[in-house]
């Protein structure tokens, strides 16, 4: 089967009067269909600035990125983007949030609707669809811009550090609540983090990257044996910590 | 558990924060009665010339004078139209400029050092070539008064346009937006705090871009009877049409504030 998502060779800089800063080098990597991978590096490697040349908000110096076997700028397929903050707008309700790309891509009809209806009843938002986003907690903020993001059924998600503006118990449980979401969804995303046991949770595959310029350390494959154990459950199993100084001993190894 | 009845420290609380309120009203209105009849007696008594200094006898006998011949609504009438003109054109090029500043990096750097310039230069000087260029009529009143206001209000929305959260405009590239709808849907409804807050600044500001208007190029409006006034020594007529200024600059920023409170979300 053909790879969701094909990385090859991506190299990016940043151009200002002072020079020119790379900030990815040779990036390589694939991602399957309903994959899961986490990218983590030291702050400043350029995690950022991977996803936003994977949604095409920037386009790579060298090498090309393929979605679905077709490179990105020429892709049809939707890229739902999820920011480290929820960015949900006070002047709409959580229901005129969650239409915000529908309104953009000019896909707001009667089914859609009813559709983002459904999703926020079974996410649990149902009774605050008219509700201002400054009444929702951090974590009902976080899934409302979820429900936002996959309004447009994107076929690749990117997560963007999407639970570091959380508080540390919010951030586990909205973490084990999104990424059981995206799995029973079945799509295939990619999630930035600088917290190593967070990505093990939730990850197939961990990918670390080096300090600036970003290059490819390393590919850690992690498996718990079973599919459907959620990240909290996860972080109880033996295995955990086996993966967490593996990540651990990657991420110090500097030669 | 719910209380209730509130506790007695919150009674008590309650209590004092009432008497304060009503303490400061008390106060504010006894300030303005102790200065009218001080500004009375002294006039009374001959400790001021009331032909010059006027006193509230006697400006409210002009005030009552002009009411019986219609002619201070009049006055006030063309004062509050030609301020709301000159308001809301101020209000249409702040927008429509600022908007277009913030569309092209280009144009807002070439006009920057412009704007400056004409936003710091005191627009009572231009009042002169005005009324040379438009003629002696409401054209150079309202000129005059969108020049007080307009380039402040371009230069404070255009600062405040491109403040707006660059996450946020990221959002909306990743929903697959364009910049029509970073400006539709995140940039002027985000702004309208600072717009009403902008706006609230340019109402008196043009209400005295009217006034200089008027003391130059006008045979009405409360700027003209000021100006009148004070050539033919009726002082009483001056002074009375200060207060009313007075309560129509109150009124005009009360009508923003209502506006405020009617949008806020």
């Amino acid at each position: 089967m053909k790879p969701k998502l094909e990385v090859h060779g991506v190299s990016y800089s940043y151009h200002s009067l002072e020079g020119e800063t790379l900030a990815l080098s040779d990036i390589s990597f694939t991602a399957d269909n309903g994959e899961f991978l986490a990218i983590v590096g030291p702050s400043g490697c350029g995690k950022s600035t991977l996803l936003s040349l994977l949604s095409g908000l920037l386009t790579p110096d060298t090498g090309e990125i393929l979605i679905d076997g077709v490179p990105q700028s020429d892709s049809r397929s939707n890229i739902g983007y999820m920011l480290q903050r929820d960015h949900l707008f006070e002047w709409r309700t959580i229901m005129g949030n969650a239409e915000l790309g529908l309104e953009i891509q000019r896909k707001l009809d009667g089914s859609s609707k009813e559709k983002l209806h459904q999703m926020l009843h079974t996410y649990g938002l149902g009774s605050f669809e008219q509700a201002k986003p400054s009444e929702l907690s951090g974590g009902m903020r976080q899934r409302a811009a979820l429900v936002r993001t996959l309004a447009l059924e994107p076929d690749l998600l990117l997560l963007d550090e999407p639970f570091s503006a959380l508080d540390y118990q919010t951030r586990l449980s909205v973490c084990d609540d999104i990424s059981s979401i995206i799995k029973s969804t079945q799509k295939t995303a990619i999630l930035i983090t600088h917290d190593l046991s967070e990505a093990i949770s939730v990850a197939d595959r961990v990918i670390i990257l080096t300090s600036r310029p970003g290059r490819l350390k390393a590919i850690v494959p992690v498996s718990f044996g079973d599919e459907n154990l959620g990240p909290l459950m996860r972080r109880n199993m033996p295995e955990f910590s086996v993966y967490f100084n593996q990540v651990w001993k990657e991420l110090q190894n500097h030669d | 558990m719910i209380e209730t009845h509130p506790s007695l420290a919150q009674q008590e609380f309650i209590q004092k924060e009432k008497t304060h309120r009503r303490n400061v009203s008390v106060i504010r209105m006894l300030l303005l009665v102790l200065f009218l009849s001080l500004w009375e007696l002294c006039a009374r008594l001959g400790f001021i010339n009331d032909f010059i200094f006027s006193s509230p006898t006697r400006v409210t006998i002009c005030f009552l004078d002009m009411v019986k011949d219609n002619s201070i609504f009049v006055h006030t009438g063309v004062t509050v139209m030609e301020t709301l003109i000159s308001f809301a054109l101020v209000v249409v090029f702040g927008l429509l400029i600022s908007i277009l500043l913030w569309s092209s990096r280009s144009i807002s750097e070439v006009l920057e050092p412009y704007l400056v310039m004409l936003n710091s230069l005191p627009k009572s000087a231009l009042a002169p070539i005005l009324i040379v260029w438009l003629g002696n009529n409401i054209k150079t009143i309202i000129v005059a008064s969108i020049s007080v206001a307009v380039f402040g209000c371009i230069m404070t929305l255009h600062t405040g346009f491109s403040q707006t959260d660059p996450d946020k405009i990221k959002l909306i590239y990743s929903l697959g937006g364009t910049k029509k709808d970073v400006l539709l849907k995140v940039l002027l409804p985000g702004s309208i705090p600072l717009i009403i807050s902008n706006m609230k600044v340019n109402i008196g500001l043009c209400l005295v871009g009217v006034i200089i208007g008027e003391f130059l190029a006008a045979n009405k409006g409360l700027g003209y009877l000021i100006i009148y006034g004070s050539q033919v020594f009726k002082m009483d007529l001056v002074v009375m049409s200060i207060v009313i200024l007075c309560i129509v600059s109150a009124f005009l920023y009360q009508g923003i504030t209502l506006l405020e409170k009617k949008i806020r979300f």
